[in-house]
């Protein structure tokens, strides 16, 4: 029992880191109807830059502070150079386009960094273990990596639903030419969103950098997943990316730590170890065609 | 008669050009340069290359060039290449494959092509049994030999009840498969995770809930390095203690970990500081060419060199007669790093195997430090599985 509780707190963790990096993605995609394949890049720039400044200032914070402009710029930068040429075309010129700048962002960082993944180590403040219920130790990092997330949540909802300039970006979603005709420079408008995506990615990667190998390509797996996420959740919706985000931690979690035993209820040990886990690397994408079949725009589509 | 002397020193020049070029013995090596693995195939060819800067530019007192191309892990693209090397440079000797998968797609058919392959890492155990060929040599090890030493030191260290963890593909069976075969325990758990995978916490979670006294995993590169950090945050390295082979602990990995990786035992065939002559200016030469410490894979890349480089010296640098320049592989008359060195009858190493420890270096450096011998004179198990013709 408390095995399955200690799975759940992990899903959720899982869950919210990739809230933190499919937050971005759809705000990009739903405002902007701009495919972003290079947001996985953006992920690896802010683990790299945050792991850099770390490594020789020795504070964590001041690693998060400078990765999170970093990833920004990085982002703005990307939209004016790149992808305003983009915004016209079909979907799969966007495709091609982002995909080169994933290959170039890896290379890049080769180039800069060399191929040794670099060292990023949790704080020591958070390097301990909390017992958030008797007979569990919980990892406290991951405790806040589950309060970021919330409090990105949370952040979000007040930007889009109380603040001027979120009621300008959904303006512009809605609308662009009435949008613009209105006096909404929309040029800026686009660039601002796609920088906030690109802070909201490197945050992500940022906070992965501690418990994950900070290399390389490093964005690339979870870019899939992160897909997966916006898909379920609906397009454009950041209720629907953190539904979707929650959703898929917890399937993939606990279908990775409960699969192989249900199974060896039916199957042999060997067997049960082995589908179960093929299985459950499979469950996840089951669930999102079960779900596209029940509601084709996702679980909470964001509005027009 | 200005003219004629003109042109016959031209064409003196030419000869002697031209018979420089013709000496120098041509060797491919087909290795992964680029993705996160790449610097497996960096450590393999600056090993190589060491040894051919040590004798200024040959190998057994023979020129040689060496081409190295990059296969980026693809196996076609590795075919490719090894196809390139034969019909258009003309290569006898072949070298660098760092992944199994790739060596069982390249290697068949290079050493059908009367070529001689030396493999510097990949050692699966195919190539060591049912598929061998008296033109594959492994000078590196069996894949199974790193796990096997890991195997034995942890069931002669008495623990009982040990929990296994690797990837879902083959090489991830394979390495499970070799520690079991001297592991002589219980197993509390055989769990496969997903290739690529970066978040192990539902399986760490588990783990702790099986409660084993001992975990050996086979999680190489990245995965490894993701690995052993979320173990020690969970704070089950004082607990649980963690053993693999030398793969997720070479020296740059160990870089990228930290303290997280303090106290693992981990298995191989070599470290730096085995205590023999060729080794000791091996680590000192290498530290003073590229200022890192070098990884086990720089230590078989410096090892195929100079087998290679043996094997040129006795045919006299001709590799014109295959049978010759293979006889002279199968000797091994050179001085390995790892001490005493011969081939068994699958042509892979019967080599000592060691277990060593992660240990503190410096103030933020991690080393590897041997502890013991596991195995003297350890062959591989798939010998009998060989028929060679």
């Amino acid at each position: 029992m408390l095995l399955f509780i200690e799975q759940v707190v992990n899903g959720l963790q899982l869950g919210m880191m990739l809230f933190l990096m499919s937050a971005g993605l759809t705000l990009v995609f739903g405002i902007m109807q701009v495919i972003n394949l290079a947001h996985g890049s953006f992920y690896m720039i802010g683990a790299y830059v945050g792991a850099t400044v770390t490594a020789r200032s020795g504070s964590f914070l001041l690693g998060i502070a400078a990765a999170l402009p970093a990833a920004a710029l990085a982002g703005m930068v990307v939209e004016a150079v790149v992808l305003r040429r983009l915004y016209q075309k079909a979907h799969i010129d966007q495709v091609l386009a982002t995909l080169g700048l994933i290959m170039f962002f890896n290379e890049l960082t080769r180039i800069i960094w060399g191929r040794q993944p670099l060292f990023l180590d949790v704080p020591p403040w958070l390097a301990g273990t909390v017992t958030i219920i008797p007979g569990i130790p919980y990892p406290s990092y991951r405790l806040a990596v589950i309060g970021v997330g919330g409090l990105v949540g949370l952040f979000l909802y007040f930007l889009f639903g109380h603040t001027r300039l979120g009621m300008q970006i959904r303006a512009g979603a809605s609308n662009r030419e009435m949008a613009g005709a209105l006096g909404i420079n929309i040029k800026m408008l686009y660039t601002l969103v796609f920088g906030l995506g690109a802070l909201l990615a490197g945050l992500a990667g940022v906070m992965a950098g501690p418990i994950l190998a900070v290399e390389a390509g490093m964005g690339e797996s979870v870019l899939i997943l992160t897909f997966v996420v916006i898909v379920i959740g609906g397009i454009g919706s950041v209720r629907g990316a953190l539904a979707g985000a929650l959703l898929v931690g917890m399937v993939d979690t606990l279908g990775r730590a409960f699969l192989p035993t249900v199974l060896r209820l039916f199957l042999s040990a060997a067997y049960a170890d082995g589908v179960g886990a093929s299985l459950a690397s499979m469950s996840v994408y089951l669930m999102m065609a079960a779900i596209l079949v029940w509601r084709p725009r996702g679980l909470l589509p964001a509005h027009a | 008669m200005r003219g004629l002397i003109l042109a016959l020193i031209c064409v003196a020049i030419g000869f002697a050009g031209g018979a420089q070029a013709a000496d120098a013995v041509k060797i491919g090596m087909v290795t992964t340069l680029s993705t996160k693995a790449g610097y497996l195939g960096e450590e393999v060819r600056d090993g190589f290359r060491l040894a051919m800067d040590q004798e200024g530019g040959k190998l057994g007192g023979v020129p040689v060039e060496l081409l190295v191309e990059d296969d980026s892990r693809k196996p076609d693209k590795a075919k490719q290449i090894a196809e390139r090397f034969i019909k258009r440079d003309g290569v006898k000797i072949m070298t660098g494959i760092i992944f199994s998968n790739v060596a069982i797609a390249v290697v068949p058919k290079v050493v059908r092509g009367d070529v001689i392959y030396v493999s510097p890492n990949a050692g699966p155990s195919l190539l060591a049994g049912k598929g061998c060929h008296p033109n594959y040599f492994n000078v590196a090890y069996q894949n199974d030999n790193i796990d096997e030493v890991v195997g034995k030191y942890v069931a002669e260290a008495g623990y009982k009840n040990v929990y296994l963890l690797a990837p879902n593909y083959p090489a991830g069976k394979d390495h499970l498969a070799g520690f079991k075969r001297f592991y002589r325990g219980e197993l509390a758990g055989e769990v496969y995770t997903k290739l690529g995978q970066s978040d192990y916490a539902a399986e760490i979670a588990a783990l702790r809930a099986a409660k084993p006294d001992a975990v050996f995993f086979f999680l190489p590169g990245g995965m490894g390095i993701n690995f052993i950090k979320q173990y020690a945050q969970a704070g089950l390295n004082d607990s649980i203690p963690l053993f693999g082979p030398a793969f997720s602990f070479d020296e740059r990995l160990l870089k990228a970990v930290g303290r997280a990786a303090l106290g693992v035992k981990n298995g191989s065939q070599w470290t730096h500081d085995l205590d023999n002559p060729a080794n000791r200016q091996f680590v000192e030469a290498f530290r003073k060419a590229y200022g890192r410490t070098p990884t086990l894979y720089a230590s078989q890349g410096y090892d195929a060199a100079r087998l290679i480089g043996s094997a040129l010296a006795r045919v006299g640098g001709d590799v014109s007669r295959t049978d010759d320049l293979r006889e002279a592989v199968r000797q091994a008359d050179f001085d390995s790093v790892r001490g005493k060195f011969k081939f068994a009858a699958n042509q892979h190493p019967i080599q000592d195997l060691f277990i060593r420890e992660v240990v503190q270096a410096g103030d933020d450096t991690y080393t590897n430090q041997t502890l013991k011998a596991v195995f003297t004179d350890r062959g591989n198990a798939y010998v009998d599985a060989c028929k060679m013709d």
